[in-house]
């Protein structure tokens, strides 16, 4: 790889870091071995929880003060970062180290602007300050900000989340560094404004030949950007090969299981639950006694659970810490692959209708349209998926059906339960919220929440009552011990639970899901899908699901809706919004979601999404419609036009001429 | 398979509790402060602040007579040790009372923005324009002073800032989705924010409720020294300076200082109490 003669980028030696927490010290990272060598990408993978976090503040030596390192030696650049003096150590973050935040709000002061900022990367560095102003002004143009000279101008809250992002990662990589690290750069970010920096990112370390540690709990992004792979678990590196190798052929009980626990594009809910992994990941305290995953681990022995297992080279650039991992490809599921017997979506009468469903913020000329003419049906036991980045309006769409919000005068939203008399219409749609943290109310025990939900949505009392809140909250998985926790007591898993439990206290018909995973692990987000697909088999509830992750939508969904500024531009059963022919934003989409497997074909996207305060006239995507055809796309917006078994595309493009899936992905599963 | 991992952590008040009383400051404050309720509540009965002795008048501070005597010859520690019981009645129920108005103004302003809470607001603003202590003189002139009153006027006048506290609590509580689950149930406005809004902006009006009482207890000291508050014979401090200010300037300073000091230090404990709260509960 790298001649001798060039210093590797990091060097990480029997890292021990631990935190003190409550008067007690507990490990979080346990002798941590780790190179990158120069301009070199590394993955550091993990669930939350297990130290990857630790591990790039302590490569930045930015441990909070109740944090310390135990022992070993991390090396950037061939110098000892904890020997390092304060001025030797400013040096060396201004000139070779610097690390992107996931909230890249940290990283700027919110009373200086953009430019000013950029500028003083460059003074630091030792240029002249008019001379600064320039390179800054390039740097943001190289990032890809249009109309750099303004946005220098800007202080932080006035720019979106991907150009501040963006503007982030244009000061890290500003002066060349040796290596950068990037906490969770993408989380948050809409799908094709991810994919654009996450190209962006690969772009520019090619150019200036610097290492990247990557940390991340999204394997999908990790593999994409990668070429070596490290999987944490409980503070110790548990697995580290080559990307493509990692992700083909696991040596690790513990990555089969991650792997498994992804929903990929082509699995469906109603040919195969997802696996997970059971139990739950090990807390600093405790002390090791054998192999870390042995409660959790489907190949445990005997010798496992006596003898710690070393990280052991397996040649070919992999390692891997198990006794047993020539069989880690063979460990049993946990979670039995069929479904539940899926009843198909009735064909009778739908259960909701929306017609023509419209919403204006403001009035007059200051008026917005945040929905335009949107209709759709959701069919009794029918999982919807609605799919659509910031600004798309499905927030909107999804408060206005729950009844939080108004439409405007002339839509038409029918409810099947709302003609029956009786059950109104709040007891049979119920919501299930994307942070589980804000949806429940952190004073109050969780026994009294799902109590509350009984008593005002079952309208239950006395004995029932109390029979009912334990079948429920044992219907979600959730042991009976929780019922006395507060939930900040749950970890965010448990708490989606609660949350799912409270949403079907009252038998409801329709369940709007608002991403209901994205805040979850990746091993929580498949026992939380499980769980939702059978409640749908058991109750024959219809789902509403809002997603930014198209495999997941994929995973969950009988029909996918496209939603972009407000206007349905596509609408289909999800196997043809998935084959084709789509419509030229879902294309977009769908080439932006990274795989884990395979590399999909880039569509790219230019430019950021319009704001919604002022849609573009004609088509709303024709601003970054890569199969733009011409005048009539700028001036005169398309009907959502009928393509075949109930598949509408909005586009002037006949089916002939649109995008179409190249690969057959429904044989995948 | 097991599904029950270990609860996190135990409740939240322990970890408080725990972190409060190993803050020395928030300790300090508390350890006066139970030493004037201490004597509030048992003063009287161990010493007679009323015992006057013509023979002994303004006497200096000796062994016989720790704090010295003033103009009746009465005791002045007796007097200093007494002398906390009223402002220790009237100074928290005024700030009770200004905690629960004002949080149910608050609670309101908060939850229904638009209409009511513009002209709330601006009457907010308005009122709080004015000085708190000469709006509580202006309602004790036209009242009359008695305990009762000044409870009632410093209440009220205190209602406007703690209302705009919780007003912003409630404010960032609203969006929370919890709320929209509570609406989705079709729970009235009431309930939403009294049984799922107000436990959790329990941390600022706690706050609020100490820091106010340090104004309390001085704006109480200082109605009476201006001779609307408490009423002789009571041993109060801020009437017994106010009695014995003028005889200073005869070098009889213990029959002042002794009381300023208690009025101060009762300030600076609930002071102290106010910051080890608010860095416990932030
Ligand atoms: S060492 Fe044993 S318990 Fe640990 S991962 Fe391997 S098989 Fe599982
Ligand atoms: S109508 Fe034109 S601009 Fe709009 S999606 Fe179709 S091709 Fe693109």
């Amino acid at each position: 790889m790298s001649a001798p003669a060039v210093p590797d980028a990091l060097r990480i030696e029997n890292l021990d870091v631990m935190y003190r927490v409550r008067g007690q010290e507990r490990s979080v990272l346990r002798n941590l071995n780790l190179r990158i060598g120069a301009g070199e990408t590394y993955g550091l993978v993990g669930e939350s929880g297990c130290g990857k976090s630790t591990a790039a503040l302590a490569v930045m030596r930015y441990l909070p003060r109740n944090g310390r390192i135990g022992g070993g030696h991390v090396l950037i650049d061939g110098e000892d970062l904890y020997g390092l003096s304060q001025t030797g150590l400013r040096q060396l973050r201004q000139t070779r180290l610097s690390m992107v935040y996931q909230d890249p709000g940290r990283a700027l002061n919110p009373a200086i602007t953009v430019g000013a900022q950029l500028a003083e990367v460059f003074t630091v560095a030792g240029a002249y300050s008019a001379d600064a102003d320039k390179r800054a002004v390039a740097m943001l143009r190289h990032v890809r900000i249009t109309d750099p000279e303004r946005v220098m101008g800007r202080y932080p809250h006035q720019l979106s989340g991907g150009m501040l992002q963006r503007t982030v990662i244009a000061m890290a990589l500003a002066v060349d560094r040796k290596l950068i690290i990037l906490d969770e750069p993408t989380t948050g970010l809409d799908a094709t404004v991810e994919a654009e920096v996450l190209d962006l990112i690969d772009t520019l370390r090619r150019e200036h030949g610097t290492a990247i540690l990557f940390i991340g709990h999204n394997l999908a992004v990790i593999a994409r950007m990668c070429e070596r792979v490290g999987v944490l678990y409980g503070g110790l590196l548990v697995e580290e090969a080559p990307t493509r190798e990692l992700f083909a052929a696991p040596r690790h009980p513990y990555t089969v299981g991650l792997l498994r626990c992804l929903p990929r594009l082509g699995l469906d809910r109603k040919l195969r639950r997802l696996d997970t992994i059971p139990g739950f990941p090990p807390s600093g305290a405790v002390e090791l006694q054998g192999c870390i995953f042995a409660n959790r681990c489907g190949l445990v022995r005997d010798r496992c659970r006596t003898e710690p297992p070393a990280l052991s080279a397996l040649g070919g650039g992999r390692s891997s810490r198990c006794f047993f991992h020539e069989e880690a490809g063979d460990l049993p599921r946990v979670t039995p692959p069929d479904p539940v017997e899926h009843v198909p979506p009735g064909e009778e009468h739908p259960l909701l209708v929306v017609e023509s469903l419209g919403k204006t913020f403001g009035s007059g000329s200051h008026s917005v349209h945040a929905l335009r003419d949107i209709s759709f049906t959701i069919a009794r036991g029918e999982t919807v998926g609605l799919v659509g980045e910031s600004g798309s309006g499905k927030s909107t769409l999804a408060r206005i059906l729950l009844g939080l919000e108004r439409a405007d005068p002339g839509s038409r939203i029918a409810f099947e339960a709302n003609r029956r008399g009786g059950t109104q219409a709040r007891h049979a749609i119920q919501m299930v919220f994307q942070n589980p943290d804000s949806a429940l109310n952190r004073s109050h025990r969780v026994g009294r929440i799902l109590r509350r939900a009984l008593v005002r949505l079952g309208g239950l009392r006395g004995e029932i009552l109390r029979g009912r809140l334990l079948a429920l909250s044992r219907g979600v998985q959730l042991a009976d011990s929780y019922l006395q926790a507060k939930p900040r007591q749950l970890s965010g898993g448990l708490k989606q639970r609660v949350a799912i439990a409270r949403a079907f206290a009252g038998a409801p018909q329709l369940v709007v899901c608002d991403e209901p995973t994205s805040a979850l692990d990746v091993s929580v987000q498949a026992a939380i899908l499980n769980l939702l697909g059978d409640l749908q088999a058991a109750e024959r509830v219809s789902y509403l699901f809002i997603s930014h992750d198209l495999s997941v939508i994929r995973y969950v969904a009988d029909r996918i809706a496209v939603l972009y500024l407000g206007r349905l531009l596509e609408i289909g059963p999800a196997e043809s919004v998935f084959q084709g022919p789509h419509h030229p934003y879902t294309e977009a989409l769908l080439s932006a979601t990274p795989a884990p497997d395979g590399t999909l074909r880039r569509v790219k996207l230019s430019g950021a999404p319009p704001s919604a305060m002022s849609p573009p006239k004609g088509c709303v995507f024709h601003t970054r419609c890569p199969r733009h055809i011409g005048p009539i796309c700028d001036t005169e917006e398309p009907a959502l036009s009928e393509r075949g078994g109930g598949h509408g595309i909005r586009c002037h493009l006949g089916s002939d001429d649109l995008g179409r899936a190249q690969v057959d992905q429904s044989s995948a599963a | 398979m097991s599904l029950a991992p270990a609860l996190r952590s135990g409740p939240v008040r322990w970890e408080r509790t725990r972190l409060l009383l190993s803050t020395p400051t928030f300790m300090v404050g508390l350890a006066i402060l139970l030493f004037w309720v201490g004597c509030a509540t048992v003063g009287q009965t161990l010493v007679d602040p009323l015992a006057d002795d013509m023979m002994n008048s303004l006497l200096p501070p000796s062994a016989e007579h720790w704090f010295g005597t003033d103009q009746l010859g009465r005791d002045m520690f007796a007097r200093v040790i007494a002398g906390s019981r009223d402002i220790l009645i009237v100074a928290p129920l005024a700030t009770v009372l200004g905690i629960v108005c004002g949080t149910l103004l608050g609670l309101i302003m908060g939850f229904f923005p638009g209409l009511v809470d513009d002209l709330l607001s601006r009457l907010i603003e308005a009122v709080l324009a004015l000085p708190l202590l000469i709006l509580a003189l202006v309602a004790l002139t036209a009242l009359g002073a008695s305990n009762g009153t000044v409870i009632v006027a410093i209440g009220l006048a205190f209602t406007p800032q703690v209302a705009r506290v919780v007003r912003s609590a409630v404010m960032s509580e609203r969006h929370l989705d919890y709320v929209a689950a509570a609406r989705l149930r079709g729970e009235t406005a009431v309930y939403i924010m009294v049984v799922e809004i107000l436990p959790n902006i329990l941390p600022p009006i706690t706050v609020e409720l100490t820091v106010r009482l340090g104004y309390a207890i001085f704006t109480v000291a200082t109605l009476s020294f201006l001779g609307v508050g408490l009423q002789p014979p009571s041993p109060d401090w801020g009437l017994a300076i106010s009695e014995n200010y003028a005889l200073i300037g005869g070098g009889y300073w213990w029959t002042v200082l002794f009381d300023a000091l208690a009025i101060g230090s009762l300030v600076v404990s609930i002071n102290l109490i106010a910051e080890g709260l608010n860095g416990a509960l932030e």
